[in-house]
């Protein structure tokens, strides 16, 4: 599956110790506690995205626990790789991702958009440490990470650099600003995945304002494209492989993911894109996942 | 975190700093010369005493000056292409990277095109990114409205984290540049494109933050920014021929602004003429009349340009025709004396 035989893992471990490699199995139990962090914050809250978080989570857990060289204690460690969501609006998984790999405390999950907590609607470089650019407004993050990427090829520094779009983001045009600047420059140090599960939030995207073919586009802009099923984990750890295995182009990953995936009554419906779940709708989501709002709030504010 | 904190971002002390404050007299014939060449020459220099320059562009090199950095140092020149909202944002990721870099496109592009850019990437996350405007003000001539960038000011300041520059010359603009890469956070610098005059010499004060007396007086205060301040010292000139004694400042940056500057020059002299190659709305005069409305209530005059967009012509022409020129400061110094309540 993963291109990298044994030998060069271990190679590439003692000089990448930020970066935790899970096998699939276990990211699969970690992105099942992700997507109850997700609806827990939500009902808490009563307020944010439901949609997009619950369509990146697994992509999201194979990026924290298996890809990207961090150390959580270190926001600003030097030898860091660089992650960032594009899609500034899916903070809950965001959040969940920084809190379970230990940015900062579980607990702070249910102060999620309040006015006495850090976890601002959309990431904020000023109140959340780990937060290394703001977001929100769509179309920005690829052109923050092709700075990144450039500013590691100036210091001539190993680090990745990771960017999660969205598949209706794909519209604004600044991303094919960075997409020909990353490719001009050759930036193979930078990988983008997209969540490409078709809702944004007016409708499907296909009827809002049609993006395909999205892969000939990346392909046309001298991009490495790689395809995946976002939710099949060994298919999502493949794709990073393959990614990080290519040189001279950047790689993008069409994550094909569905709209408000682990939950049944959101999946596939855009109208879940931007709301959160009541506390009946909330607790018949965690029943699916395995647990109760008191259970899993309990987890949450214990840590 | 659940109290506000209400930091003032603009400067008190640095006013009352001792200093030396210059003292301007202009000859009659004054070289001439390139505010963006201060900052081409700033960045070439910058580049030698600091790893961490990096310099941006979108296919601008030479109207710019940037191209004497990109010949020295081409492994930190990066070119954009024509994409000011991708140029914007990729400063902001080398900043986060802990490098410093500056962008360098038309104002009229870097304030509002890359406005949303500007205010997300760069000031939320108060990265520390330089944004080089060029081509601002009616000056720009010819290539008429669109390239004259004349609501900067209002934009810049309004974002909160920005600070901003407007220097009056060639050797104000090469110290501003030098300055601004010591501040760290985020500056936009606005500079012209003609020939203008030299007003300042290389040992001019020039201090970020700071507001400069340029020539003393006693009746009025003439506040001014950019090439205008050139215009304010020969209005002074001919008021003084009419026995009024008119203060001038150069008060360059913008933001954060010296307000206590202001608020002495509203005290002392009693009344207050800003000059700004901008738009009325929201520019320098606005700023400082924030202060005065504020602070010590005197009358005041904007000489700027009222509510529209610019057009083709000689740079010397339009000035003359939007009233920028040192015989609308003097008008506009007689307003403002008629309406000085007497002793
Ligand atoms: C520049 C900008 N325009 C509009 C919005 C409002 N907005 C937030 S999310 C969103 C839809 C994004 O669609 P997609 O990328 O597919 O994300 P998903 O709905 O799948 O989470 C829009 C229009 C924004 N945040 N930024
Ligand atoms: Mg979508």
């Amino acid at each position: 599956m993963s291109p990298t035989t044994p030998a060069s893992a271990a190679l590439e471990a003692a000089h990448r110790p930020g970066r935790l490699a899970w096998p699939a199995e276990q990211l699969a139990a970690k992105a099942l506690d992700i997507r109850r962090d997700i609806i827990t914050l939500l009902a808490k809250a009563q307020t944010g995205h439901s949609g997009g978080p619950l369509s990146s989570a697994d992509f999201g857990a194979a990026l924290f626990f298996h890809e990207i060289n961090v150390d959580p204690a270190r926001p600003d460690w030097p030898e860091r790789d660089f992650w960032h969501f594009s899609i500034g609006h899916v903070t809950p998984v965001i959040y969940s991702l920084m809190a379970e790999r230990g940015y900062f405390p579980l607990k702070d999950l249910m102060k999620f958009r309040a006015f006495d907590g850090h976890a601002q609607g959309h990431p904020s470089r000023h109140d959340t440490p780990g937060i290394e650019v703001s977001a929100g407004s769509l179309g920005q993050g690829l052109s923050v990470c092709c700075g990144v990427a450039m500013a590691a090829r100036i210091d001539k520094h190993p680090r990745r650099v990771y960017c999660v779009m969205g598949d209706g983001e794909q519209q604004e045009g600044q991303i094919w600003e960075a997409a020909m600047f990353a490719a001009h420059y050759r930036l193979d140090q930078l990988c983008a995945v997209i969540d490409y599960n078709r809702k944004q939030i007016d409708g499907d995207v296909q009827d809002i304002m049609g993006i395909k073919p999205l892969d000939q586009k990346w392909r046309s802009f001298n991009w490495n494209v790689i395809e995946c099923d976002g939710h099949a984990m060994p298919d999502i750890l493949a794709a990073l492989a393959a990614a990080r295995a290519h040189k001279g182009q950047p790689s993008v990953i069409l994550a094909h993911t569905v709209m408000g995936q682990g939950v049944s009554y959101m999946a596939d419906d855009f109208h879940w894109h931007g709301k959160p779940p009541k506390m009946d709708q909330a607790e018949a989501a965690l029943k699916e996942l395995g647990t109760s709002y008191a259970d899993w709030s309990a987890r949450l504010l214990a840590n | 975190m659940a109290t506000i904190e209400i930091k003032p971002t603009d400067t008190e002390g640095a006013s009352n700093d001792p200093r030396a404050d210059a003292s301007i007299t202009l000859p009659d014939k004054v070289e001439m010369k390139k505010t963006r060449e201060g900052f081409g020459r700033a960045l070439a220099d910058l580049g030698e005493q600091d790893p961490r320059i990096v310099v941006l562009v979108g296919d601008l090199s030479e109207s710019t000056m940037v191209h004497w950095f990109a010949e020295k140092f081409p492994e930190r020149f990066i070119q954009v292409g024509i994409a000011e909202q991708n140029m914007m944002c990729i400063a902001g990721g080398l900043a986060a990277m802990g490098k410093i870099p500056f962008l360098a496109t038309y104002g009229a592009f870097a304030s509002c095109r890359s406005a949303d850019q500007m205010r997300v990437t760069v000031a939320y996350s108060n990265l520390n990114v330089k944004i080089g405007g060029a081509h601002g003000g009616i000056s720009v001539g010819p290539d008429g409205a669109t390239h004259q960038a004349m609501e900067e000011i209002s934009i810049v300041r309004s974002i909160p984290n920005m600070s901003m520059v407007v220097p009056c010359d060639f050797w104000e603009t090469y110290k501003a540049t030098i300055a601004v890469a010591k501040h760290n956070g985020p500056v936009y610098l606005r500079f012209g494109r003609e020939d203008v005059p030299v007003v300042t010499q290389k040992e001019t004060p020039f201090a970020f933050g700071r507001g400069e007396v340029f020539a003393e007086g006693r009746d009025l205060t003439i506040i001014a920014c950019g090439v205008m301040v050139y215009e304010a010292l020969r209005a002074r000139e001919t008021l003084a021929a009419q026995g009024v004694s008119a203060r001038v400042v150069d008060l360059h940056t913008i933001k954060p602004l010296d307000r206590a500057l202001i608020e002495r020059c509203a005290r002392e002299t009693g009344a207050i003429v800003t000059a700004e190659e901008h738009q009325v709305h929201g520019g320098l005069g606005g700023a400082v009349a924030e202060v005065v409305v504020q602070r010590h209530v005197v009358p005041m005059e904007l000489v700027a340009v009222h509510d529209r967009f610019g057009q083709s012509g000689k740079p010397a022409e339009l000035m003359d025709a939007f009233g920028l020129r040192a015989k609308d400061i003097v008008a506009a110094a007689e307003r403002v004396l008629a309406r000085k309540p007497k002793r």
